[in-house]
Parts: structure tokens; sequence; C-alpha cells
């Protein structure tokens, strides 16, 4: 059974139709004991990183969370959730995150081509790195979906699974320490290649 | 460069008794925007053409539905005046809201939106009409004036928290005679956020001029997908012959 954390912040309607999609069973919830008794977890994301780490906290849901990356249930932190799994952020002031793929969310930077917008709004391709293993085999020219004005950006370049351009230079796209995998993108608004990205998580054995 | 239709839903709805209970009946947009999606339309905008009849956006039905065989991003936009407003939207299947008049009567309420939910889901809509030199923009439907320049205010709109700016042309709007371009210059010029131009195209080349003249970021059509002018496949060929990155 897979967990879709509910927190009051991510657009789980959406992420369940996805997942109904791809004939995966799953369960909304806000419950530490469904969380730690899951097969796996998705961890949506919309809004502001702050915010979202204190609607966890709230309900008690960080240290479950983190149990249960420890001890190896696959989870998948979608866009805002992505952040999450890092250390910290920079947006709105300084918020811890969940600690799980060590390094900083911080703001995209245009500098190398100040006519970039910002937020980063639309569809672009993917570029995986070679060998990782839950992209493996992915679609060359893939496109997926992107709304966003933060990243991750992992301290450890292993971590990252997938990049993509923004202003001329990599932005991480995919990251993934072992079974903590983070997705910037919105697999569930991607239309066929996001469902099929939703899959491949789904189906992955890390 | 993304094409995004945009279905007016105003037709749908049905009236019942004394006390004005509206039930949307959702089958025609939601036809129509599966129809666009399979296409390749790369987002959808629902506008509520007569939410200020009931005072509120009652798109909820139609987006619900939608969501559940519709993969690609969803705006939602007529009627949305309050953080609430918003919040019930996206729980529905939305990514985004397009706010014109609750935003331009009351700019604090973007600031408000965007702390809550994240700029990433608010998208200024402004409708322009050109006066003098200028345009101003609009509200209700383009039938209230409001004495503020459009450029001006979408400035503003990004200062205060939008993440999108959608410019529509009052008056090139279901015209199918083209894009007002020096206004979509001038917007996108002004701002550093994404902007979606909308009204006036006819045909594939219009859309063509807009990129050609890298003064938007996507283009929002309805009159030219709705009455089969060019399909969605069309426009993103011609887009790509201008050396436009569209989504195949």
């Amino acid at each position: 059974m897979i967990a879709v954390v509910d927190y009051g912040r991510g657009n789980i309607y959406s992420i369940g139709q996805a997942l109904n999609r791809i004939g995966a069973e799953f369960s909304v919830t806000d419950n530490a004991a469904a969380i730690a008794d899951a097969d796996r977890i998705v961890l949506p994301g919309v809004g502001a990183f702050g915010d979202a780490m204190a609607g966890l906290e709230r309900r008690g849901l960080i240290g479950p969370l983190k149990a249960a990356a420890e001890k190896g249930t696959p989870l998948l932190g979608i866009c805002l959730g992505m952040q999450m799994l890092a250390d910290a952020s920079e947006e709105f002031g300084e918020h811890a995150g969940l600690g799980l793929i060590p390094g900083r969310v911080r703001k995209l930077d245009r500098s190398a081509a100040r006519e970039t917008r910002i937020p980063n709004v639309g569809w672009r391709r993917l570029s995986p790195k070679p060998g990782d293993r839950l992209m493996d085999g992915l679609t060359p020219g893939a496109m997926v979906y992107f709304v966003h004005s933060y990243v991750p950006t992992p301290d450890d370049a292993t971590d990252i699974a997938a990049t993509i351009d923004f202003a001329g230079r990599p932005v991480a796209a995919v990251i993934r320490r072992d079974n903590v995998i983070g997705y910037q993108f919105h697999p569930e608004k991607s239309g066929d290649v996001g469902l099929g990205l939703l899959k491949r998580f789904v189906e992955f054995v890390a | 460069m993304r094409v995004i239709p945009r279905i007016d839903v105003r037709n749908d709805h049905v009236i019942k008794g004394i006390h004005l209970e509206g039930v949307r009946k959702v089958g025609r947009s939601n036809e129509m925007a599966r129809k666009y999606a399979a296409a390749g339309a790369d987002e959808i905008v629902f506008m509520d053409v007569v939410a200020s009849l009931y005072g509120r956006n009652s798109l909820l039905p139609v987006i619900e539905e939608a969501a559940k065989d519709i993969f690609v991003p969803l705006t939602v936009g007529g009627g949305i005046r309050t953080v609430d407003d918003i919040v019930h939207v996206l729980r529905s299947g939305a990514d985004k809201v397009a706010i014109n008049t609750a935003a331009i009567e009351r700019p604090a309420f973007l600031e408000e939106a965007a702390k809550a939910l994240g700029s990433q889901c608010i998208v200024v809509s402004i409708e322009a009409k050109r006066t003098g030199a200028g345009w101003e923009a609009m509200t209700h439907n383009g039938r209230q004036h409001t004495a503020r320049d459009a450029v001006e205010w979408a400035a503003e709109a990004e200062h205060r928290g939008a993440g999108e700016i959608l410019i529509t042309s009052i008056d090139q709007e279901g015209t199918m005679a083209g894009f007002d371009l020096d206004l979509f210059e001038r917007v996108h010029d002004k701002v550093l956020i994404p902007v979606i131009g909308c009204g006036g195209a006819g045909n594939a080349a219009h859309v063509a001029e807009a990129a050609r003249r890298h003064c938007v970021d996507a283009v929002c059509c309805a009159s030219i997908f709705h009455f089969d002018k060019a399909p969605i496949p069309t426009v993103k060929k011609a887009l790509a012959d201008v050396g436009a990155a569209v989504r195949p």
C-alpha cells in the first residue's frame, strides 16, 4: 500500500487520479502509524517550504517519515516534497527540511541568462544521469512539467539522477539517494511521460 | 513556448427552481478539454464566465471531472476572491488559479495568496483595452473600467506575488485577426515572470509571429481551436518552424 501524505499542502487529488490511472493502490493519510506501515510513501507538495514543514511538524510526521526512509521504505517527494528532502531551504527565511538528501534548497539562478523567467514554468527536457537505475531506459528527449522558483542543490553529485537546463546551467530535476527519491516536476501533470515516471517509482526496488 | 487552449464555461449551467440553485452539466467542457489534451495541449485554462452572476467560481465539478483523465496542468479563473476559494479550486484538481478583479481591487490579496500557497499557483489575469497611447486594465469580463494602466498593473502584480501574467487583449479577442503583439511586448519587457498572451489568434502564422518576436512565454487561445481554424499540432509545427522550443 502506498501512503500519500496529507499534511494540508499538496495536490492530493491529482496525485490520486494519476495513481488510479496507473493502477497503484494507495491511501491518503496523515497518520504516523500508516506511514510506518506503508510499502511506499509519496510526499506531495505545493506552496512554501517553511509552511509545508510546519504542516508536517504539526501532525507529528517528521519523525515517522525519517524513520521510514531510514528503514528503506521507498519515498518519493514531488515538487516541494522533493525540496523538503533537503537539509534546509532559503525560501522566506531559513527553514530546516527532512535532511534525507544532504544539500540546500536555493532560489533558481538566472545570472548566466538574466532574461530567463522565474518561476520556471513549462515543459522541459530531462537529462538523466547515465547508469542511474531509476532513470535507466528513459526515452531520450522526454519532457515533463515544472513550476517552481527554488531547487535543491545536493552536496553530493551522485545524488542527482537527472537534470534540466535552466538559464544555461544544469539544475536537479530528479534526485535519489538509495530509496529516497525526488521529482522536481509534477509526474501527475506531465501527460503519459509523467505517468510513466510515476510508475517507475511505484515499481522501483532500491 | 506553451500552447494553452482556453475553455470558457458558460453553457453548461442549468438554473433550476426559484432559489437559483445551479447545476453544472460538466459534459461539454470536459469533452473539449480531453480532446485538446489528446491533441497536445500543454495546459488548459477553464474560465467561469458567469461567476459574477453567482458571486463565486463554480467550476469545481468541472475540474474534478477533468482531473480524472487529463494529466496536464489545469488553470481555473472567474470569481476567485479569497484564499479559501483558491484552496478549494486547487483541492479539486486544478494547479493554478487566474485572478483578475479581486487582485486589482485589493492587491494585498495577491500577497496573502502567494504567502499561503506559493506564487507558482497564482496567475494574474489582465484584460487590456487600448486607450490613447496605452492600455487600460478592465474587470468583469471587459465591462468595467479601473483607470489603471495595464502594463503598470502587471508590474505591481509581479511585485505583489503573481507567478505568471495572463495578458488578454480585449480589442483583439474573438476577432481572429491576430494578437496585439505590442501589448504583449510591453508587458513582457516590464516583468521577469512568465507571460501568457491571449486574444485574437486566428491562424498558426499569428502564433508563430508571437514566437518570432519573443514577446510571450506561452499563448492562450480560444477561437482558433474551438472553431477549428488550426488544430494544436498545426500551431505547434508553425512554432517549431520559427525555432521556438515546443513539446512535441
